[in-house]
C-alpha cells in the first residue's frame, strides 16, 4: 500500500530531509519556514540526529558549516531576512566547499515586507546575494510532493558537489496542504560525500582534480586539514599568488559549471511547435500549465518552460528548447517585479520577443492573468 | 625533561603555514605557546581537537597548528564551533578569538554560547584594539584611550570580560596575562578540562597601535607593565578598593558545576529510543 498523507509544503521539507539522510539542522524562528525548524526538532532527536535553535540567521548558517565539517548532512531554513542574514556565511560554505542546505520560504520584501504573503523575490538573491564572485545551485519546487523530491535532491547536490544549495520555496507552498504519496525507501538515490582513501600526509582537502570533484574527509578522521573563508590552496592555507588565486576560483566555478547536464532540470512542454511559450518557475508554474491548457482550447500554440533548477542556468539548454523556428514570444511569469526574466532575455534568440509577466502584490498569478498575457503579445 | 620550546614545535605546521602574520614582539604567539603547553599537559589526542577561530590576529592562531582547525567569518566563531561540538560531543573544540571579534560583532554569539553552557574553550586574547584593520577601538578599549577612530580619545565604555561571561553562564572564567605564562599555562588547562563553556581571558600587547597611540611604549615595555598592573584575585580581597583602583585582577573569577549542553542533548536523545 502506498503511504499517501496530506502535508504542507514545510512538512514535505521536513520528510524529504529525513529520508534524505539530514542528521543536522540549525535555524532561528522566521515566518513563513518555521515549521520546518518545528518539525525537525521533533524528529531528528528520535533518530540520533541534531537540532539547534541558534540565537540568529547568521549562527544556524554557522553551525551547520561547523556541523557539516564533522561529517554531518546539514540544513537551515529561513525566509527573506533571514536569507539576507546568511548571505555572507553561505559565500563561506561556497569558498570553504562544505555541503550544506538553504530552504528559503520566500515573502514579500524588501525589508520585514510580507511575512505571511507569498512572492518569488529572492531569485536573484539567490544567485547572486553572497560578495564576491559566485556560482549558486537553487531548487523551484512547484508542488508539495516535488518539495520532497527537490528536498533529496538538494541534499544530494550539496553532497556531490561540495558546496551549498538553496531550496527556494515561498509562502503558498511552505502552507499550501495538498496529497502527496510518500517515496517508497530505495526507489530514489541518497548520495553522501566521497571520502579520502588516501594517507593522511598526502590528502589536500581542497584538491584540484582533473574533475574538480575532490573528497572531503571530516574532522576527527586523522586528517587535521585547515579549512579558512581566506582564497587558499589545495591544502587550504591561505595564498596570494595569483595563479593558486585564479586556479581556486576556477576550480570553484567549474565544479558546477562543467556539470550543468546533471545539476539543471528543465521541464518542457508543447514547445516544437509553439509561437508563445510561457516561463515559470515554482507554484506559477501550476497557473502557468493551466492556462496554457486553456490557450490551447483556443488553439493557440503555446509551449511551457519550467526551470526546476533554477541556478545556475544551462545556457545550452535554453538554446535548444528557444530553437523552434516557430517561436515569437516569451512570457516569463513570477512573483516579483521581474528578476527571471533578465536571465531568459540573455539566452533567448535574438529574433524572440521577451516580456514579464511580474506580479508583486502578495497574491498569486492567475491561470486567467497568464491566459491574458498569451491572447495580448501574440 | 623537553624544553618548553620544543613542546611547541612538535605541534605546528612548519613547512606549511609560516611565517606568520603577527608583529614582532606580539603577546598572540605567547597564548599560541600556553595552548600548546596545555594541550600537551593534558595529553588529548591531536584529532580530537578542533579550533576554530573568527577573523583578526588572533584569529590566525589555528593556521599554525596541527589540529583540526577551522577558521571562520568575522564574530562567528562560536556559532562554528557550536555546530562542530554539538555535531561531534567528543571533540574538544577550543575557539580562538579577539576582543573585536568576540564582543563586538560576536558578541550574541558569546553571550548565548556561555547560556547554552556548551561545551567549548573560548580564548579570549584582548589586547584592546582591532589590530589587523589598523587600530580602531574595540569593546576593550578603555575610556579616553586614542585608537584610530577614536583621535580625540575613546567616549564609549568597557565591558568587564570575567562579569559578562559569568552573567551570560559561563561554568569557568579566568584572566590571565602574556606576562604571568606559568598562570596562564595553567588556566588554559583547567579550562580545557572543564566540561562545559570555558573562558580564559588572555590580556595581551598591541604596541604596534594600542602602544604607539597611547604612548604606552614598545612591546618589551608593555608587557613588563601587565607585571605592574597586574593583582591576583587572592591577594585582591584581602586589600582596600582604593588600591584597586586602575588594576587588572587575574586569577579563577568563576569555578562551577552545571548540566553540560551536548550531554542534555545526549540524554534527550537517549530517552526518546523506542519512541
Amino acid at each position: 500500500m502506498a503511504d499517501v498523507r496530506l502535508l504542507q509544503g514545510n512538512e514535505a521539507v521536513v520528510e524529504g530531509a529525513m529520508l534524505g539522510g539530514l542528521t543536522f539542522f540549525a535555524g532561528y524562528p522566521i515566518t513563513p519556514s518555521t515549521e520546518v525548524a518545528e518539525g525537525l526538532a521533533r524528529k531528528l532527536p528520535k533518530v540520533g540526529g541534531k537540532f539547534i535553535q541558534m540565537e540568529d540567521e547568521i549562527a544556524s548558517m554557522a553551525a551547520i558549516i561547523g556541523a557539516a565539517c564533522t561529517g554531518a548532512k546539514t540544513m537551515t531554513a529561513t525566509s527573506g531576512p533571514g536569507f539576507s542574514l546568511m548571505q555572507e556565511n553561505i559565500g563561506y560554505a561556497y569558498i570553504a566547499e562544505v555541503p550544506c542546505v538553504i530552504v528559503n520560504v520566500q515573502r514579500g520584501g524588501p525589508s520585514t515586507g510580507l511575512p505571511t504573503k507569498v512572492a518569488q523575490a529572492d531569485t536573484m538573491q539567490a544567485r547572486w546575494g553572497t560578495h564576491g564572485d559566485y556560482v549558486a545551485i537553487a531548487l523551484a519546487p512547484q508542488s508539495v510532493e516535488e518539495t520532497i523530491m527537490l528536498t533529496i535532491r538538494a541534499m544530494n547536490l550539496s553532497e556531490e558537489y561540495r558546496t551549498p544549495v538553496i531550496l527556494l520555496m515561498d509562502e503558498v507552498l511552505g502552507h499550501m496542504r495538498e496529497k502527496v504519496v510518500m517515496p517508497e525507501p530505495g526507489t530514489f538515490k541518497v548520495v553522501n560525500r566521497t571520502k579520502p582513501t588516501v594517507p593522511a600526509n598526502w590528502y589536500k582537502h581542497f584538491e584540484i582534480t582533473p574533475s574538480f570533484k575532490s573528497p572531503m574527509a571530516s574532522f576527527g578522521d586523522g586528517y587535521r586539514f585547515h579549512v579558512t573563508g581566506l582564497t587558499h590552496n589545495e591544502e587550504g592555507f591561505p595564498t596570494s599568488e595569483s595563479k593558486k588565486i585564479h586556479d581556486k576560483l576556477f576550480k570553484l566555478q567549474n565544479k558546477i559549471m562543467r556539470y550543468v547536464d546533471d545539476i539543471c532540470e528543465i521541464e518542457t512542454d508543447g514547445m516544437e511547435d509553439a509561437h508563445v511559450a510561457v516561463v515559470a518557475y515554482g507554484n506559477v508554474a501550476r497557473a502557468a500549465k493551466q492556462a496554457i491548457q486553456m490557450a490551447r482550447h483556443r488553439r493557440m500554440k503555446v509551449g511551457q518552460v519550467r526551470p526546476i533548477t533554477i541556478w545556475p542556468t544551462h545556457d545550452k539548454k535554453y538554446h535548444e528548447i528557444f530553437s523552434s523556428k516557430s517561436l515569437e514570444v516569451i512570457i516569463v511569469a513570477e512573483l516579483n517585479q521581474g528578476q527571471y526574466v533578465t536571465e531568459i532575455e540573455r539566452v533567448a534568440p535574438k529574433h524572440v520577443k521577451v516580456v514579464s509577466l511580474a506580479r508583486f502584490d502578495s497574491e498569486l498569478i492567475t491561470p486567467d492573468q497568464i491566459l491574458n498575457k498569451i491572447k495580448e503579445v501574440r | 625533561m623537553l624544553q618548553k620550546s620544543d613542546v611547541i614545535h612538535q605541534y605546528l605546521r612548519p613547512k606549511k603555514a609560516f611565517p606568520n602574520v603577527w608583529c614582532p614582539g606580539c603577546g598572540i604567539g605567547i597564548v599560541m605557546g600556553s595552548l600548546v603547553r596545555a594541550i600537551d599537559k593534558l595529553q588529548i589526542a591531536r584529532d580530537d581537537i578542533t579550533l576554530v577561530s573568527g577573523i583578526g590576529c588572533s584569529s590566525r592562531l589555528p593556521v599554525y597548528l596541527d589540529f583540526n582547525t577551522l577558521h571562520t567569518t568575522h564574530g562567528r566563531a562560536l556559532a562554528f564551533a557550536t555546530g562542530v561540538k554539538l555535531a561531534k560531543p567528543k571533540m574538544k573544540v577550543i575557539v580562538i578569538t579577539g576582543d573585536g571579534d568576540c564582543l563586538a560583532i560576536g558578541g550574541n554569539h558569546f553571550i548565548h554560547a556561555a547560556r547554552r553552557n556548551i561545551d567549548i574553550t573560548t580564548i579570549l586574547i584582548n589586547n584592546m584594539i582591532y589590530g589587523m584593520t589598523g587600530g580602531q577601538f574595540s569593546p576593550t578599549t578603555p575610556s579616553e584611550s586614542f585608537a584610530t577612530t577614536s583621535p580625540y580619545g575613546n567616549k564609549e565604555n568597557q565591558f568587564d570580560i570575567p562579569k559578562l561571561a559569568i552573567a551570560a553562564g559561563a561554568s569557568y572564567v579566568a584572566r590571565g596575562t602574556v606576562y604571568h605564562v606559568t598562570q596562564l599555562d595553567e588556566l588554559i588547562t583547567e579550562a580545557i578540562t572543564k566540561r562545559g563553556f570555558s573562558v580564559v581571558e588572555a590580556f595581551s600587547n598591541c604596541h604596534t597601535y594600542y602602544g604607539r597611540l597611547n604612548r604606552a611604549g614598545d612591546a618589551v615595555k608593555m608587557i613588563d607593565d601587565m607585571k605592574k598592573n597586574v593583582i591576583p584575585l587572592k591577594a585582591a580581597a584581602k586589600m582596600p578598593p582604593e588600591k584597586l583602583e586602575g588594576k587588572m585582577l587575574t586569577g579563577v573569577f568563576a569555578d562551577v558545576e552545571k548540566d553540560e549542553y551536548c550531554d542534555r542533548y545526549d540524554q534527550l536523545i537517549e530517552s526518546l529510543k523506542g519512541k
